[in-house]
């Protein structure tokens, strides 16, 4: 085999890994973070219960490593009368389109390692943010199918909302979607996060935000809700439906639609970011170093990279940190208004946007 | 596209789509169907066509097929055992199958061979397929079919809320 094609194999292969395993370690994360935070929110101690000789750091012991050895030692359960094949399929469909997701998220700009330049996106492919819309449209099978094979009420009940309000909600984010595409002229992420370089008017960075705020909360607003989070929570709800479409989910299974809830936070936090905060941008630095005005201080590129990196991650941590207010804030929807807010309130905001966006570029031809 | 991906790939294709025929539960049946048109996504990527793997994804495995699923819930559909329907359904079947069968031989006798024509190995353009080509012809040369086809959906959409609606306020 040529060699180049094999270095091209392995550098995919070391992102690919590298990108899926970040997902899956911030999602954990997540996990922690919630759970301490709520607790600060609701002034309790929180999750402390569990420690190693009298170390409980902080709640990590407790969420990072008792809670999955018991989620993974414990007895799986598959109610009588349920459909065992897709009860047991159901899961994995939650968590498969949840983590592929990432494949075409950039998380960095380019890395030059011995004169080969590596582009820091999975998969660069040419429709870009529509295998996003795709794979967040396949999400709704593990919840469909989770609360009808349980062979329970509640979870069925719960399949159901899940299902009616993720395709509600589809829209209105694919409205805001079609306004950032326009903005743009691009549907690759990448060439989106390279267009949000430089400044407006010389000190406000170039960033989606301040070109198609609408949009922002549009996009963030049906985010969440896509992601079955609280306000949103009405597949899950526990006061009414025990806990919805997982109800009858035990062990691995249920851990993996927990999972799934986490790394949805983080698609919706690293969307928004490269979306509408720039994505890897710093603000003034470009691959040479930071230009302010005339003066250049000068980097070497490598640093530039790690700084694109960072940049991304502590924008999508902080995106991530807002959901969890969020949730820990705001009461839940009741249906109807969780139905009238999607197809009265953002679903014409997102047309409007739309609309609006398109005439001004048309109007002055640039975008 | 590589016949090692390929033969694995439309073996597991084929099975789907046998799947949603052979199945007796409606909901296993709509959910071979969402594994076939996956798959198919799948094939369009291999022949280059992006963009329509996109639009299969979209539309038919995550709309579409989300909407038969809800509406398969919410009646709650149970087997079908009656005997009495599965002669004609036979006749139907055997007959599509048999008119099919008419136009393979008719194309066979016609060309001489099943193969793709001159021309058809072609390799295709390098943007063959793009989001850019594809809008590209959809709002020039084919413009006034895609205005129709939006009317047509619309008066579909007022048309359903009419129905669905028993007195509109």
């Amino acid at each position: 085999m040529d060699s180049t094609l094999v270095i091209d194999i392995a550098i995919s292969a070391v992102l690919a890994l590298a990108v899926t395993l970040n997902a899956l370690q911030l999602a954990g994360l997540l996990g922690w973070v919630e759970r301490k935070a709520s607790a600060l929110i609701q002034d309790r101690i929180g999750a402390n219960r569990a420690a190693i000789f009298g170390f409980a750091g902080a709640g990590l012991v407790n969420t990072l490593m008792a809670d999955p050895l018991k989620f993974l030692t414990k007895e799986d359960v598959i109610p009588r009368g349920a459909d065992r094949l897709l009860h047991t399929i159901a899961p994995c469909l939650a968590v498969f389109p949840a983590l592929v997701t990432f494949a075409v998220i950039p998380f960095g700009d380019v890395l030059v390692i011995a004169g080969k330049e590596i582009n820091l996106q999975v998969a660069p492919l040419n429709i870009g943010i529509l295998y996003v819309l795709a794979m967040v449209s396949l999400g709704v099978y593990g919840v469909v199918l989770g609360g009808w094979a349980s062979n329970n009420r509640w979870s069925l009940l719960g399949g159901i909302r899940g299902s009616a309000q993720m395709i509600s909600y589809e829209l209105a984010m694919g409205l805001a979607l079609v306004a950032m595409i326009m903005t743009y002229g691009t549907v690759d992420l990448q060439a989106m996060c390279r267009a949000q370089g430089g400044t407006i008017l010389g000190f406000i960075p170039n960033w989606g935000i301040f070109h198609q705020p609408l949009a922002f909360i549009i996009f963030m607003i049906a985010g969440i809700a896509e992601s079955k989070r609280v306000p949103f929570d009405l597949p899950e709800s526990e006061s009414e439906l025990v806990c919805g479409y997982f109800t009858e989910y035990s062990g691995t299974k249920h851990l993996m639609f927990f999972m799934t809830d986490f790394i949805e936070v983080v698609i919706v936090a690293s969307l928004a970011t490269v979306l509408f905060f720039g994505g890897w941008q710093v603000p003034f630095l470009e691959r040479d170093g930071f230009h302010f005005g005339e003066t250049i201080i000068a980097l070497p590129q490598i640093l530039v990279a790690v700084l694109g990196i960072l940049s991304y991650t502590v924008k999508s941590m902080f995106f991530c940190w807002l959901q969890i207010m969020t949730r820990w804030t705001l009461p839940r929807f009741r249906y109807d208004q969780l139905m009238r807010l999607g197809w009265i309130g953002l679903l014409p905001l997102g047309f409007l946007n739309a609309i609006v966006t398109a005439a001004v570029i048309l109007a002055f031809g640039s975008h | 596209m590589p016949v090692l991906l390929f033969l694995p790939l439309a073996a597991v294709l084929l099975l789907s789509a046998l799947g949603v025929v052979l199945n007796r539960h409606p909901v296993r049946s709509a959910m071979c169907l969402v594994a076939t048109l996956f798959l198919l996504a799948v094939f369009f990527i291999f022949l280059d066509a992006e963009f329509v793997a996109a639009l299969q994804i979209i539309v038919y495995a995550g709309a579409i097929m989300v909407v038969f699923l809800f509406v398969i819930m919410l009646l709650n559909l149970e087997h079908d055992d009656s005997e009495r329907r599965r002669i004609s359904w036979q006749a139907t079947a055997i007959g599509s199958a048999g008119l099919f069968a008419l136009g393979l031989l008719y194309i066979v006798k016609k060309t001489g061979t099943l193969m793709p024509g001159p021309g058809m190995d072609a390799t295709p353009a390098a943007d063959f397929g793009s989001l850019q080509v594809v809008a590209l012809r959809l709002f020039t040369a084919y413009l006034l079919p895609f205005e129709i086809t939006g009317l047509l959906m619309l008066a579909a959409v007022v048309g359903a809320v009419v129905l669905a609606k028993k007195k509109i306020a």
